[in-house]
Parts: structure tokens; sequence; C-alpha cells
């Protein structure tokens, strides 16, 4: 028989364990977990180990299974990863099914009773007494079932070697201002790891060390980045209908301007109106944007198809707005807790008739808040809705992300003009093309002029903005529409990011959130000893980059997380020459893309 | 030439009613609509209110094309079919200063927008609302709409079995402030009331029975001229004078009541042979339900409310128009990012 120490040597050689694993953390929703979660997450961050955590929920408040998984990781990759070295199994429901998910030689720490010994016995098991502990806590029961988490906080710090006064730190934290609270959960905390440290013998090799990695980061989700790009974006008029996965955008985004946009004398600069519907919230954002401000609605993939008639009306009659959508699986309500990038060709296209609409799609936290930025100055310089293409994965969850910058540029507002201009040009032509570059000039209602006025109308429109259904101002109206939208590509949209190799034959191409896991796979292909290059899309319509980056490879792979290949076919269509060579690497579950899957397809395709 | 301006009748801000006229009308002619039309281009008028301060709203329908045909000075908005009651409240929303009037349709309020309409309400979004009310989808060469009357005949002898949607007895069960209803045909009163509509701070909405000459103006319609003519009961006979004018005319105690209006005009409401009270919300849709059921045509205003919290009110921005922020008011500064993110390691 092997020993103790024998075995754990064979383990800690076949693994890295310090800094590199996934903690999951099995519970019910509405427990109070995500308190506990958000406490160990934090307190590896503030370790210095770059950290990621994801909450996976069912479309449920309470009882259903849930999930959180933190992976920690000493190079910063910080994507989803399906292999799970430490189990923390607090859900009888699901607990066996938990177990078996572990990878051999994993990590389970469970209740006692649940008896998990008898699924798995080639995974360390450290059975805790939980419901004599959390007793020792509290005697109410209320209290019991929240401060349960907090005893696996302890439990778990003492196993992985999780700095005491971190934990405190972040308790303090996290329930800032309660001090009864602070001192309940502290006792939590604090009997599970007296207990780990009296009762249990560690066998398992996985371990945390402190690191100087998250110096000066951050730590948000992608939807408050999102809230906090429109505020400096200096958005005045909100105009929202909840639905997951977006809600938290404008919730965040309302705590953001009660606190930094009232005035001394208490008034806002800004309206958020929560609107019966997200017919309404479109419209609500289209009569703000034509009155001049910066509008913004949020949503996800069943509001985006309700909003798609307001949206071909706002393309037509040019005004701007900025729709932020938050993809979930569809179609019809899919899997509204689970993340997608299944709106690309909708969104692109959206409404009847020949649309077609600028889209800025964030690849992290920091793209969120940046490119929402741009978003503001896009809508209102092409006087066109813009989309703001995020998804769950990225706006539900927490990551880690270099401090925000403040804004180099003054906002853009694009071409109005005011009763002076007017006075001095003595002419005005809402549809006109005066500058070449298919952007027209509008002006402001309530203009002191009598130029000022015109009509807006989703029907067929002359250049003065009258009614008409002749042939050719019809043809005009269309190719100066798109005219428009070939300026902002070929000067003013978000540039694709590339990574070039020079040694690299293949091509990949991604967008969005599954860039962490595409890095984390280029990666792992060239110690593979395949060389690859990498384009990231990060606006619609595509610029010629992209076409030139496909040109140079042999085989480019497009990843992305829908069924249908949906960005692939608007490349393929866009430089129809260079179609032959894409290939569609997909991944549309519903959870995040994993590196180990992609780089599993790219290495089957290249054989 | 000083001779020729004298001959022109001019307004108080010396605008012509010329100035207040939009492109001609596409309208069949006789339609209600350009009668409405008419009579609103008037109340500008005779009100003093500049061009460029009003925004017109619609949504889609023969009535929803008539802003072109006023104002044609204003800004406007034809926006979709049904949705102009949110436009209209983005508007306001981005310059509470501007005046708004929305004109619809039955089929454009009470069917596709009936849903933005009652939140409209309930937000009580400051604006003056028409529905101009014939009964039956006009552009569409004729189809029932949900305001036709249980009973009333199509041109093809189609009779329409379901029961109407009475605007202003939803709009008063929904709480709206200012509920009047009026006839095309009756120029005296829907003028009147067109300017204590835009009198009043609040949503003030007036449903127009508006025949429609092409489509439900013949015999066995509820809403031609002539049934309308016919069946007509002013519940008062009302009087305007704009805040800017000399109250000169005395009324009799007791048979007149004098309301001043929020921007400091007077309505001015004679009793008829009914003694009806319009402060009351009760009496009001009792008298509405009551009206249903005798078949009875009531005009008039039915309900006023003037301490009704408007949408700016509850909405608490700064005195400026939203829309005329600077980048200052509208961007905090670097170091509230600063202290953001420090909150954020």
């Amino acid at each position: 028989m092997k020993t103790l120490l024998a075995e754990q040597n064979e383990i800690l050689h076949s693994h890295s364990t310090v800094n590199d694993f996934s903690i999951e953390v099995a519970t019910v929703n509405g427990s109070g977990s995500q308190s506990s979660n958000t406490v160990l997450m934090r307190s590896l961050f503030h370790m210095g180990i770059p950290v990621s955590g994801k909450n996976l929920f069912p479309s449920n408040i309470s009882g259903l299974p849930t999930w959180f998984t933190i992976r920690l990781n000493e190079k910063g990759y910080l994507a989803f990863k399906t292999k799970k070295e430490f189990l923390v199994a607090m859900n009888p429901q699901t607990a066996i099914e938990d177990v078996k998910g572990l990878i051999k030689d994993g990590v389970c720490i469970s209740p006692a009773e649940l008896n998990l010994k008898a699924i798995r016995s080639d995974v360390i098991h450290y059975e805790i007494p939980f419901n004599d502990l959390v007793a020792k806590v509290t005697d109410n029961f209320k209290l019991k079932k929240l401060v349960i988490n907090m005893i696996y906080v302890g439990v778990v710090s003492e196993i992985l070697g999780i700095d005491e006064t971190e934990i405190e730190k972040s308790i303090k934290a996290q329930f800032e201002g309660k001090a009864k609270a602070i001192e309940l959960n502290l006792k939590a905390v604090q009997i599970g790891s007296s207990y780990a440290k009296e009762k249990l013998t560690k066998i398992d090799p996985y371990k945390v060390k402190r690191m100087n990695k998250t110096h000066d980061k951050i730590i948000i989700d992608g939807n408050s980045a999102c809230a906090l790009g429109a505020m400096f974006a200096g958005v005045s008029v909100v105009t929202w209908y909840p639905i997951t996965p977006s809600t938290s955008v404008c919730e965040s985004l309302i705590d953001y301007l009660k606190e930094y946009r009232m005035t001394d004398d208490n008034k806002a600069t800004f309206s958020v109106i929560q609107a019966e519907d997200e017919l309404a919230a479109i419209g609500m954002a289209i009569g703000a944007g034509f009155g001049g401000c910066r509008s913004m609605t949020s949503t996800s993939g069943p509001g985006i198809s309700l909003m798609a008639e307001f949206i071909g009306f706002a393309y037509f009659t040019e005004i701007p707005v900025v729709i932020f959508d938050i993809q979930r699986v569809g179609p019809s309500t899919g899997m509204p807790t689970r993340t997608s990038q299944g709106d690309i060709l909708s969104a692109y296209y959206l409404s009847h008739g020949d649309t077609k609409h600028i889209c800025v799609i964030p690849a992290s936290v920091e793209e969120c808040y940046s490119l929402t930025i741009e978003a503001f100055d896009l809508a209102e310089q092409f006087q066109t809705p813009v989309f703001v293409l995020s998804d769950l994965d990225l706006g539900m969850n927490n990551w880690m992300s270099d401090a925000f910058k403040y804004p180099s540029k003054p906002l853009n507002r694009g071409k109005v003009l005011d009763k002076e201009q007017l006075d001095k040009l003595g002419q005005f032509m809402r549809y006109k093309d005066v500058d070449g570059d298919g952007i027209p000039y509008r002006t402001l209602p309530g203009t002191n002029h009598s130029l000022a006025g015109y009509f807006v109308r989703g029907s067929g429109h002359t250049e003065a903005a009258t009614y008409t259904e002749k042939p050719q101002d019809y043809v005009n109206l269309m190719e100066r529409l798109n005219k428009k939208l070939e300026t902002a590509k070929a000067k003013f949209l978000p540039k694709p990011e590339i990574n070039l190799n020079k040694e690299a034959k293949i091509g990949i191409i991604g967008y969005g959130s599954t860039d962490f896991a595409i890095k984390e796979t280029i990666d792992a292909l060239k110690e593979n000893k395949v060389n690859t290059s990498y384009l990231r899309i990060r606006s619609l319509p595509l610029n010629s980059d992209v076409g030139d980056f496909v040109a140079k490879y042999d085989k480019v792979y497009v990843i992305e997380q829908n069924r249908d290949s949906q960005m692939l076919r608007i490349i393929a269509s866009e430089f129809p020459k260079i179609a032959h060579k894409l290939t569609s690497i997909r991944h549309f579950d519903g959870l995040p893309v994993d590196a180990l899957n992609i780089y599993n397809q790219i290495i089957a395709n290249c054989k | 030439m000083a001779s020729t301006t004298n001959t022109v009748n001019t307004n108080k801000l010396g605008l012509t009613l010329n100035d207040y006229k939009g492109s001609p009308s596409t309208m069949c002619d006789g339609c209600g609509h350009d009668a409405i039309s008419s009579q609103i281009i008037k109340a500008y008028y005779d009100l003093g209110i500049e061009p460029h301060t009003v925004v017109k709203l619609s949504g889609i329908g023969c009535s929803s094309k008539t802003p072109a045909y006023f104002l044609g000075k204003a800004h406007a908005i034809n926006a979709v079919h049904g949705r102009m009651p949110s436009v209209a409240t983005g508007v306001n929303t981005a310059n509470k200063y501007l005046r708004l009037i929305g004109v619809s349709g039955d089929g454009d309020s009470a069917s596709i927008g009936l849903g933005q309409l009652c939140h409209l309400i309930r937000r009580n979004v400051p604006m003056v609302y028409i529905v101009e009310n014939n009964g039956v989808y006009g552009l569409t060469k004729g189809q029932f709409s949900a305001t036709a009357d249980l009973g009333s005949k199509l041109k093809n002898g189609v009779i329409n079995d379901l029961p109407a949607i009475d605007i202003c007895g939803l709009a008063l069960e929904l709480g709206c402030g200012f509920v009047a209803r009026s006839f095309a045909g009756d120029p005296k009163q829907l003028s009147v009331l067109i300017k204590a509509a835009m009198s009043y701070k609040g949503l003030a909405i007036l449903d127009v029975i508006s025949p429609c000459v092409t489509f439900n103006n013949h015999e066995g319609s509820t809403k031609s001229y002539k049934k309308a003519k016919e069946s007509e009961i002013p519940l008062h006979e009302l009087g305007f004078v704009p805040y800017f004018e000399q109250i000169t005319v005395d009324y009799e105690p007791g048979s007149t009541v004098d309301v001043e209006m929020h921007d400091g005009s007077h309505l001015r409401l004679k009793k008829l042979d009914r003694n009806y009270d319009p402060f009351s919300r009760q009496n009001a849709l009792n008298t509405v339900l009551s009206a249903k059921e005798k078949g009875e045509f009531l005009t008039g205003l039915l309900y006023l409310d003037e301490s009704h919290k408007d949408f700016t009110t509850i909405m608490n921005t700064v005195d400026k128009p939203l829309s005329a922020l600077t980048e200052a008011e509208l961007r905090p500064s670097p170091d509230v990012l600063e202290s953001i993110m420090a909150g954020l390691k």
C-alpha cells in the first residue's frame, strides 16, 4: 500500500495545484450563498491571485440548484473551465451529479450526511458536520440557512490556505455598515476554519499562495461596466423594461446616476423610466434621441424581437439611440439564465426592409465601459441606432480588469444646427447629404428659428423631409443611408484587434466574451507547435481589415456561441471571395465556452 | 408695407393665421379630420403660441397624417402604429418645455396602441392627445375599429357585434385629469376644448367624433355626420378667455362656472339643461356609462382635475431641458471615476 505521502506526491506531479484550479460551490438559489462566494473570490483576489467568478443560476427565485465557480489562474486565464478540481457540494439535489463532475483526485467538501464517498472513491473527501457547526453560530432557524454558507468559507480557506485577514476584510466589505451581520458571519467562518484545523488532515495538494498580480486591478461585472460607460458617455434618458440578463445594466446605472448625477439642490440631470414593455422602452428612447438627448435602453433577445419595428423606424428616420443587448439563449424564451452569441444576425439586420445597424461588441468589462462610450458618440455622429452586443457571461459575471480610464475625447454630439448656424446658412434640409459623407444635419425641437422644424416620418421622405413615393427619391435615400455606414466603417468604427504570428498558417476570428477562452486556446496551440494569428471583431459592419486578414491564411476558424455560425455568415457575405477559407467552431449549449473545447475542435480539424 | 400689414389680422406675436398652417390636406373632401385640424390651427393662433415650441406627434392611420396639415414650422414625429405615446414620453423627457400635441385615431389608440395610451394616462405626460374617432379603419378601406358601437353597420351591411371601447370611460377609469368629448361638426365647442386642453398642465384627452365621409357616413352608421348632429347633447356651453386677455364679459354666478386653468386662462362652463359637475370623477364615469346605455352622444368637458402631478414634476429634473445639458453637466469628473475604481479594487 502506498503511503499517504507517496500518494500526495503523485497527485502533485500530475497537476499544477498551486494557484491554478477551479472551485465549484453547489447550492440552492435564494440561500444567501452569493455573499459567501463573493467573500471567497475577493479574498483570493486580494491575495494577488488572478480570479474570475461565474454564477450559473436558474431562472427562478428560490429553491433551485445554482453553482458558483471561482477560477484561480496565476497566468491570468479567466475563461470558463469545464474541468473542476475542487467542489463544495452543499446541495443534496445535485450532489451526486456534482461529485461525478470532479476530476480524478479532485477534492469534495460536503455535509457528512450526504455520504458522497460512496459515489466517488477516487476523489478526496472532507466530510463536514455543517448542521452541528451552524448550531454553534446561531439558533435562529432563518439565519442558520444563511450563515451555513460562511462555514464552508472557513473550511475552504483553512484547506487552501487563504489568508484569514483577507477573509475578514472581505466580510467587512460585503456587509459594510451592518455590525451584527459582520460579527455573525465572522463567527461562522471561524467555526468552520477551527473545525478544519482541528479535525481534518489535509491530504489534497491544492493550495493558494500570495502573488502580486492583482495590484491596481478591479473586479466588476460587464453590466455594471456598461452602466459606468453610459454615465461617462453622458446619458440623460434611460428607458427600460426588466429582462434577464440585462436588468442589472439599468439597475447599476440607476445607482450610479443617483449618486453622481444629482445637482446640489437634489435635481436630476437624467430621467430613468421603467416602461410598460420593450416596445415603449425603445419608443421613449427614440423620442428622447429625437429631442436631443443621449438616450438608451437595455434588453435581451425577446426585447430585441419586440423592438424590431421601432429600430427600423429610427434607422430610416435617422434618430440616435443606443440599445444594449445582453444576449441570452434563444429562440423564444430559450434559457434566460444561460449565455449566447445568438443575436448577431438579428441585431445587425433588425427590422423589415433593408436595414443594417452599427454594432459594437465588447470582449471584456473594460470594453463594456469604453465601447459603450463609443456607442453613444457613434449614435449621435451617424444619427442612427447603435447596438452594444454583450452577453450574459460577460454581463452578469465578475471579471478582473485594469482600472477604467477616463475618456480622452470630448462627447461627439454630431451634426446639430442651432439658431445661429441656421441664420448663417439661410437654408436647411433635414435629409440632404451636404458634406458628401452620407450624414445629414439635424435640428432639435424647440430651436427658435423658422427653418428649424421638420417632419419625421417612417414613410418615404424627400431630402426636405416631405412625403414621397417617387422611385428615385426612395433609391437616393436608401443609398445615402448605406453611404453613412460606409463612412462609419471606413473611419470611425472600433477596429478589430489583431495579433499576428509570423509563423502562422491558421487564422482565428472571434468576438465578444469568447476572447478569454480563445487567448487561452492560442497559447495552448502554440505549446503544441500550432501557430495561429488572431483577429477579434469589435464592431459591425465589418471593415476591410477582416477580409485582408482572412486572405492571408490557408484556413480561418470563426469561433462563436450560436448554432448557425452567424458571424461567419456575415464575413462570408461581405467578403465572398475568401468565404471558402472559413471554418466554423461553435459552442452553443448555454455555458460559456471552455478553451479546451475550442482547442479540441481545432486540433481535430487540423488532422 | 404698412398699408397692407394693417389689413392682415395678426395674433399677439404678430403672426398671421397662415403662419400656423401646414401643407395642403390629402384627406377626403369633407373629412371630419380637416375640421379638427382647422380648429387646432385656430387655437394655436388665438393663444399666440410660438410654432417652434410645439412638437406634433402621431401614429399611423388617416388621423395620424394630419399633423402635416397644421403648424408647418413645428417639429413633428409621425411614429409607428399605436406607439406615439411612448415617443411623446421620450420627447417630453428630453425637453419638458416643449408643447406636445398628439393626434391619433380610434384604430391607433383603441386597438394597437391601447396599452401605450393607458400608460401615457398613468404617467400623466403633459400633452394634448386628440383621438379623431370615426369607428373605422379608413386607410385600409373601412374595417370596424374597436370604438365602433355595437350594432353599427358597415357600408357592405356587416353589423358590428362587439362592444365599443369608450376612450373617455377608459381615460376616466385610469385617472386622466382632463377628459373631454366633442364633435368635428361642432367647431365652437371643439375650439374651446382644444384651447382648454392646451392650457392644462398634464395629459388632456379629447375624444372627437370625426365622421369618415367615405367609409362610415351612411345610414346605419352610429358615427355619421347626420347621426352625430341629431344626437349630440352638449353638457354645457363653453367659453374660453386666454390668460393674456382681460376678462370683460361678466357671467351670471350660479349659472356659469369659471375655472382658472394652470396658465391663468379661464374656462367658462355655462349650465344647460343638466346640472353637470365636471369636477367629480365618479359623476363623470356615471355619466359616460349611462350615456352609453341610453345611446346618447354627450359632448363637453367630462372631467377636470388640476391637482394631478404631471410626469415632469415626478421626474424631478434640473430646470434646464435635459437636451440642453452640457458635457460638464453630463459627464462626471475624473475624480468620480477614480473613486468608483478605488471601490472596485
